[in-house]
């Protein structure tokens, strides 16, 4: 697990595709510089072969072809890196210090390379020798060539040695660039965790800082003041939303007051009262409204009022739906619960349980007579989806993410009651508590869907601020 | 009955003063908090009033002096701040009851009446009666006129609530919180229906109905009409 995510960093990947370019680039210039050795060393044996040829060629000429293999004999007895082999018309041996025309020849162009052995240190080796071969009149050959097995050597231990040091390039750039990743995984580690803490709702965690003063110090001490500035401005928003309430609350509480005294001293079946009453209606509408809009509103800030607790949906979702049953019976509807296991989520029975009888206020105002509604709380792989499936008109996929919006209602719902703030407030629920309002088809019908995520592990910071 | 109404908003607590004074009850009033807690504290009332935030004295801070003073006084919040925890404060300072503003002032009655005759000890029944209907708490059995009426959990729940509450209107929100527990205004008037379907199974068929519904106010369950 742990080694997976250092593979999968930025500082594993730079480091070692970094070293894969530097081990590229010096295995292409160790190669350039040894093809050039070796180029200028061939270079080299082919005037010293030529040189010979030149001198052996004046040796005939002079001579004919005794002299030639006369001196032929006198150089192959010096026992130096020179190589000659003189042959007849049927291939002969006349002179040279070689045994026989070698069977096989490499390259191309007058030089050629070939195997040879030879006797060195009481024992038989076989060498390496490049050189030319000349055609003389008569059907006699000419072999004339060079020891080059030291060259030999060389290139065949540069080209053993050249894959293992990339290999090794490598390997030491992956554990250089893991032991890099996992010392910036660690500091981000730090950053992550801070900021998981406070997404959880603790607005007082810090990232801690080193005293190294590194980039990433400088990262934790801005990212620090920036979460500052944060929380003073969530205290703002509950303070406002506070006073809002309060500032709000008290005019109304008033008009609300007066009215009802206007009421109490009229006659009740009189034409006054009946505007009166229809003036508190209003007032309490605009509480309704006021009261949801104020619930979003904190949402939107994230600040969650009242006390989150483990709870199982399985129970709230039955009190709900039995709170709703008779409602949904009476207008034809049929509202079933499908059973769950456990199904326990972090959240607010009350918050959750608003959210839910909202759902499926929404579900009995919106299915026809004979429709049926399915409740039910599903554990999923990620977390609990708490669904209301509904056999209603649906909602068409164009409008899904606009019905979430605050006061609207879509034209076919305009005459029905409601505030229009009633997906709102479930989403604005859903939200607080990190879940999502998701709105799909049913195939007919509309299936709502809050989707909540499995609490992660508590996982303990090892450095508490 | 003796109310004593603490509350810094001068037209609120007029008009508060006048209705429970028209609804026939004694009362004095308080504009903060000391004053509040130093008349509590001086004279007995049946149910104080008290408004969370006042100068001063906050509303909290006087309920739980009353309180460490063993004054047991019933008393109702009223608080502009609706918040479910904030309820809960009040109810852990020493509040007895928890009414957001702007309230309904049937609402506000209802609940003091039933705040006044908490004091009474009739929790400690194990059987109600209403009429001739009887209500066994410990067999959880529902009879009238010798007849077995078959209840649901929610609806002995609810009956159980009204007919310790006979004589009195309980409201809406009475019954959502103290026989649901929801503390939030479930829009369509859900209620109603599982009262019609109350009514149903104890009224249908006798010819004196018992659970009556009282116009812009609530319910009551009584003997006599």
């Amino acid at each position: 697990m742990r080694t997976l995510s250092v593979l999968r960093t930025q500082a594993f990947r730079i480091v070692f595709v970094y070293v894969a370019v530097f081990a590229l680039s010096v295995s292409a210039l160790l190669a350039f510089t040894y093809w050039n050795t070796e180029r200028a060393l061939d270079a080299q044996t082919d005037q010293i072969i030529d040189a010979e040829i030149t001198g052996l060629a004046e040796q005939y000429q002079r001579l004919g072809l005794r002299g030639l293999a006369e001196v032929v004999m006198s150089r192959s007895a010096h026992g130096g890196p020179g190589l000659y082999l003189l042959l007849d018309r049927a291939k002969q041996p006349i002179a040279g210090n070689l045994d026989g025309m070698p069977q096989k020849m490499k390259g191309q162009g007058p030089e050629v390379e070939f195997d040879y052995e030879r006797k060195a240190e009481g024992q038989l080796q076989r060498r390496r020798a490049r050189g030319r071969v000349f055609q003389l009149l008569g059907g006699f050959q000419l072999l004339v060539a060079q020891d080059v097995h030291e060259r030999f050597l060389t290139e065949k231990l540069f080209s053993t040695t050249l894959p293992w040091t990339v290999v090794l390039m490598l390997l030491l750039g992956l554990i250089g660039g893991g032991l890099m990743s996992r010392n910036m995984l660690r500091r981000l580690d730090q950053i992550n965790r801070t900021a998981g803490e406070i997404v959880a709702g603790d607005l007082t965690r810090r990232v801690p800082v080193s005293r190294a003063h590194d980039e990433f110090d400088t990262l934790a001490e801005s990212l620090n003041r920036m979460l500052d500035r944060i929380e003073r401005l969530m205290g703002g928003v509950r303070e406002v939303t506070d006073s809002v309430a309060h500032d709000l609350r008290t005019p109304l509480n008033r008009l609300r007051n007066r009215l009802e005294d206007t009421l109490r001293h009229l006659d009740p079946d009189g034409r006054e009262a009946g505007e009166i009453e229809a003036a508190m209606r209003e007032t309490d509408q605009i509480i309704t409204t006021f009261n949801a809009l104020l619930l979003i509103a904190q949402a939107d800030a994230g600040v969650m009022r009242g006390a989150v607790s483990l709870i199982d949906l399985a129970p709230i979702t039955d009190d709900v739906a039995e709170l709703y049953s008779p409602l949904a019976e009476e207008k034809g509807v049929s509202l079933e619960i499908k059973p769950a296991g456990a199904t326990m989520i972090e959240g607010n029975r009350s918050l959750i349980s608003q959210a839910l009888a909202n759902l499926i206020d929404n579900a009995i105002k919106y299915t026809p007579e004979g429709g049926h509604i399915t409740v039910w709380p599903a554990v999923t792989p990620q977390g609990v989806d708490l669904i209301v499936a509904d056999t209603g008109p649906g909602i068409p996929r164009e409008d899904r993410v606009r019905v979430v919006e605050r006061f609207v209602r879509l034209e076919a719902s305009r005459n029905s009651p409601g505030t229009g703030l009633g997906l709102s407030l479930v989403a604005a629920v859903a939200s607080l508590h990190g879940a999502q309002l998701l709105l799909e088809d049913n195939h007919p019908g509309l299936k709502a869907i809050i989707r909540f995520r499995r609490p992660p592990l508590p996982g303990r910071s090892p450095q508490r601020r | 009955m003796r109310i004593l109404v603490i509350e810094d908003d001068l037209e609120a607590q007029r008009y508060l003063v006048n209705g429970l004074k028209e609804a026939g009850h004694v009362v004095d009033d308080a504009a903060d908090g000391d004053t509040g807690l130093t008349l509590a504290l001086s004279r007995p009332y049946d149910v104080a009033i008290v408004d969370r935030m006042l100068p001063k004295m906050d509303g909290l801070d006087v309920v739980s002096e009353m309180r460490e003073h063993s004054n047991a006084t019933p008393v109702l919040f009223l608080s502009a701040l609706s918040d479910v925890d904030d309820r809960v404060k009040g109810l852990k300072a020493g509040g007895d009851d928890y009414l957001t503003k702007p309230y309904a002032f049937v609402e506000l009655l209802a609940r003091i009446d039933a705040l006044m005759r908490r004091r009474s000890p009739s929790s400690v029944k194990t059987r109600l009666q209403v009429g001739d209907l009887e209500l066994d708490l410990l067999t959880r059995a529902a009879k009238r006129n010798g007849t077995a009426i078959d209840l649901q959990p929610r609806e002995f729940r609810l009956l159980e609530y009204l007919m310790r509450h006979a004589g009195q209107v309980v409201t809406r929100t009475m019954l959502l919180e103290s026989v649901w527990e929801y503390h939030f205004d479930p829009q369509t008037n859900v209620i109603d229906v599982h009262i019609s379907r109350l009514r149903a199974k104890i009224d249908k068929g006798f010819e004196l109905p018992l659970l009556h519904t009282v116009r812009g106010a609530g319910y009551m369950i009584r003997a006599h009409a």
